[in-house]
């Protein structure tokens, strides 16, 4: 005779048969149990949902830096620190266009070092329509074109001549071409900002939108256009390194914050007076914003998941006793003790799953609609339901294990002669 | 060599710091085949001796051999896997599940002994076909009168072909009218060749077997062959199956 026989399929699917029978007989009293898993899992997912959906659309803004680019600017591109820390960055020197030459000069490792920086916001018009004033007005260097991904539908990009002589050309974002002249090209016409006409000279490929806002709804000029018109002092440019391979990146990067940290005169040991960051850089900040608050979710709903477990525990212990000569029955016929722990475990985890089922549907459609509702993109977070509805068995096996135990362990004798 | 052979089997129980013998020493042997009762009043030790029997209780001493096997040394999943095997239980109060039909209930010994679950509908069919229920198979116990409630109880023992059939007062709970029907069942499957113990403690029961064991204070008080056993029901049966010997 076989002494140990593996678990069998058939005697699994009739334990769950079983158990669906015995949660459909004690409708309210199961639906109670569920509740509580319900709401852990509920919470879990809805969260998750939502973190997933706000991580998609800022990275998709925060991709905005092309291959082995970096940028350096006065102020942190995300800063979780609050008002406290405003004054630090406050207190630094304004990036110039001397910090650009420099870098031109003697950042021999990187190809490209290009600057930019975001002038006004304003209206824009043409000779046929204007623009609500929510167009941003960007001064660039040639370079600053390869280093954000730019890429011209048509015309010409800001050349290093138009940024030498300052002269009054201008590229536009899709957007806002579309706008401004919604019937022909825009090559060749004029545009007037802040009361200033520029000629245009190319137009940007789309980029699309993210986040409900148009990325594409701007002009850029000669980065010196801007600066005569707009002022020097007191302005902090933004810069962009390219570096000439991945392998080259780091390298680049030390080299550049060297002789930038040299020219401002940073004392060793200090930290650097300026803010580097590239898009893997960004995106890793904003996942360890977000870390805490997702362990702040796991620890509250790992407290609504034991007292679910409990519950579970309680509903099942009463099971128990209730089919005690049930037990007796099955023992009498033939079932090993494994048998009848199988049967009393896969009806906890069951339950759990009933409930987990609900509870991962229920945040995934208060998720979405959530994110809706936020301008953010629908997501389905398929390893966060996995490992909830994983997190749900879990549950059942730890808090069934005891009572399945007890059942297991019953008398056959006894149990049989139960009332 | 017999189907059953018991030797000095014992079974003593401690109950508040105090030994108490339901079985002492007993001997027995029962060949394959036989029909036959065990008899006594409450309290003789009858139940402890069929639940040593029907592998439901470990003997404190003595040895127990059920067809060729040695039960008295087995562990828990060993006599779970003999019960399943060789044993059919029939009770009082039929023990059917409640919540699953006759069919379900019928199943279920297959289901741990793993037969497949195409065959094991098939057998259980088959069974019930036997037991005179092939109409009611999909109704729950309680639809179901007693006496189908007990073919249904008897219709599980046969399911898996076990070496004996164990039946304790399967007409308790019946009255005597579907009682004398049950027991002209068990008076087919006997002569079907099965080997049928009875438990009871009314003598109009036992009168229908072959063989009748009386046990008092623990001890075999008489083991007697029944000369006069009712005849064994003719060709024509409430199953309306006809007999094959």
């Amino acid at each position: 005779m076989s002494k140990a026989s593996p678990i069998r399929l058939s005697e699994l699917l009739e334990s769950a048969r079983m158990a669906i029978e015995s949660v459909r007989s004690h409708k309210l009293r199961s639906a109670l149990t569920l509740l509580g898993v319900m709401v852990g899992v509920f919470s879990i997912i809805l969260v998750m949902t939502t973190m997933r959906a706000m991580q998609r659309s800022i990275e998709g803004e925060l991709a905005a830096l092309g291959a082995n680019t970096f940028q350096i600017q006065r102020w942190p591109a995300l800063s979780f620190g609050g008002p406290g820390s405003w004054e630090k960055y406050g207190r630094r020197k304004p990036i110039s266009m001397s910090d650009l030459r420099l870098l031109q000069e003697r950042a021999t490792l990187a190809i490209a070092v290009a600057a930019q920086d975001n002038l006004a916001s304003g209206e824009a018009s043409s000779r046929f329509d204007t623009t609500p004033p929510n167009v941003r007005l960007i001064g660039a260097t040639a370079g600053v074109f390869p280093a954000r991904n730019w890429n011209m539908k048509e015309g010409r990009p800001i050349l290093d001549a138009d940024v030498e002589s300052a002269t009054e050309v201008c590229v536009l974002g899709s957007g806002l071409e579309e706008n401004l002249f919604p019937f022909g090209s825009a090559l060749g016409e004029r545009i007037k900002m802040d009361g200033i006409p520029y000629r245009v000279v190319g137009v940007l490929e789309k980029k699309g939108a993210l986040g409900g806002s148009s990325q594409d709804n701007f002009a850029v000029i000669p980065l010196t256009t801007g600066l005569n018109r707009y002022g020097r002092i007191w302005r902090s440019i933004e810069l962009l390194v390219q570096a000439q391979d991945l392998q080259r990146y780091e390298d680049t990067v030390e080299q550049v914050r060297g002789i930038l940290r040299t020219a401002r005169k940073v004392p060793p040991g200090a930290e650097d007076d300026f803010d580097l960051f590239s898009n893997d850089s960004l995106i890793s900040q904003f996942q360890s914003f977000t870390l805490t608050a997702r362990i702040g979710v796991a620890a509250v709903s790992s407290i609504a998941l034991i007292a679910a477990g409990i519950g579970i525990m309680n509903i099942m212990l009463v099971s128990v006793t209730e089919r005690t000569r049930e037990i007796g029955i099955r023992r009498a016929i033939g079932a090993r003790k494994r048998n009848i722990l199988t049967q009393f475990l896969t009806e906890a985890v069951v339950l759990c799953e009933l409930g987990g089922l609900i509870g991962v549907a229920a945040g995934l459609i208060a998720g979405n609609i959530a994110a809706q509702v936020l301008n953010l993109p629908v997501v389905i977070p398929v390893d966060w339901v996995f490992l909830g509805l994983l997190i749900c068995s879990a549950v059942g096996i730890i808090f069934g294990v005891y009572p399945a135990t007890k059942a297991a362990n019953l008398d056959p004798i006894e149990s049989l002669r139960y009332e | 060599m017999p189907l059953i052979s018991v030797e000095n089997l014992s079974r003593r129980y401690l109950m508040g710091g105090e030994t108490i013998h339901a079985l002492r020493d007993v001997s027995l042997a029962i060949e394959s085949g036989e029909y036959l009762a065990i008899m006594g009043p409450s309290g003789s030790g009858k139940s402890t001796l069929m639940n040593l029997l029907g592998c439901l209780d470990s003997p404190s001493s003595g040895r127990y051999e059920l067809n060729g096997s040695r039960v008295s040394e087995m562990d828990d999943d060993q006599l779970a896997e003999i019960r399943n095997r060789e044993i059919g239980f029939v009770f009082q109060t039929f023990n059917l599940l409640p919540r699953s039909t006759a069919l379900q209930n019928v199943e279920l010994p297959l289901v741990y002994s793993g037969m497949p679950a195409v065959a094991r509908r098939q057998r259980a069919i088959e069974v019930l076909a036997q037991v005179g229920l092939a109409e009611r198979m999909q109704h729950k116990p309680n639809e179901l009168s007693g006496g189908q409630r007990q073919r249904v109880a008897i219709a599980r023992a046969l399911v898996t072909r076990p070496s004996i059939i164990l039946a304790d007062e399967p007409t308790g709970n019946l009255d005597s009218r579907t009682g004398d029907e049950i027991m002209s069942l068990f008076a087919e499957l006997s002569v079907n060749g099965n080997t049928v113990i009875l438990v009871t403690h009314e003598e109009e029961i036992a009168r229908h077997t072959r063989r009748i064991i009386r046990i008092r204070d623990g001890l075999i008080a008489s083991d007697q062959t029944n000369i006069s056993p009712p005849p064994t029901p003719g060709a024509h049966t409430d199953t309306g199956q006809p007999m094959v010997p």
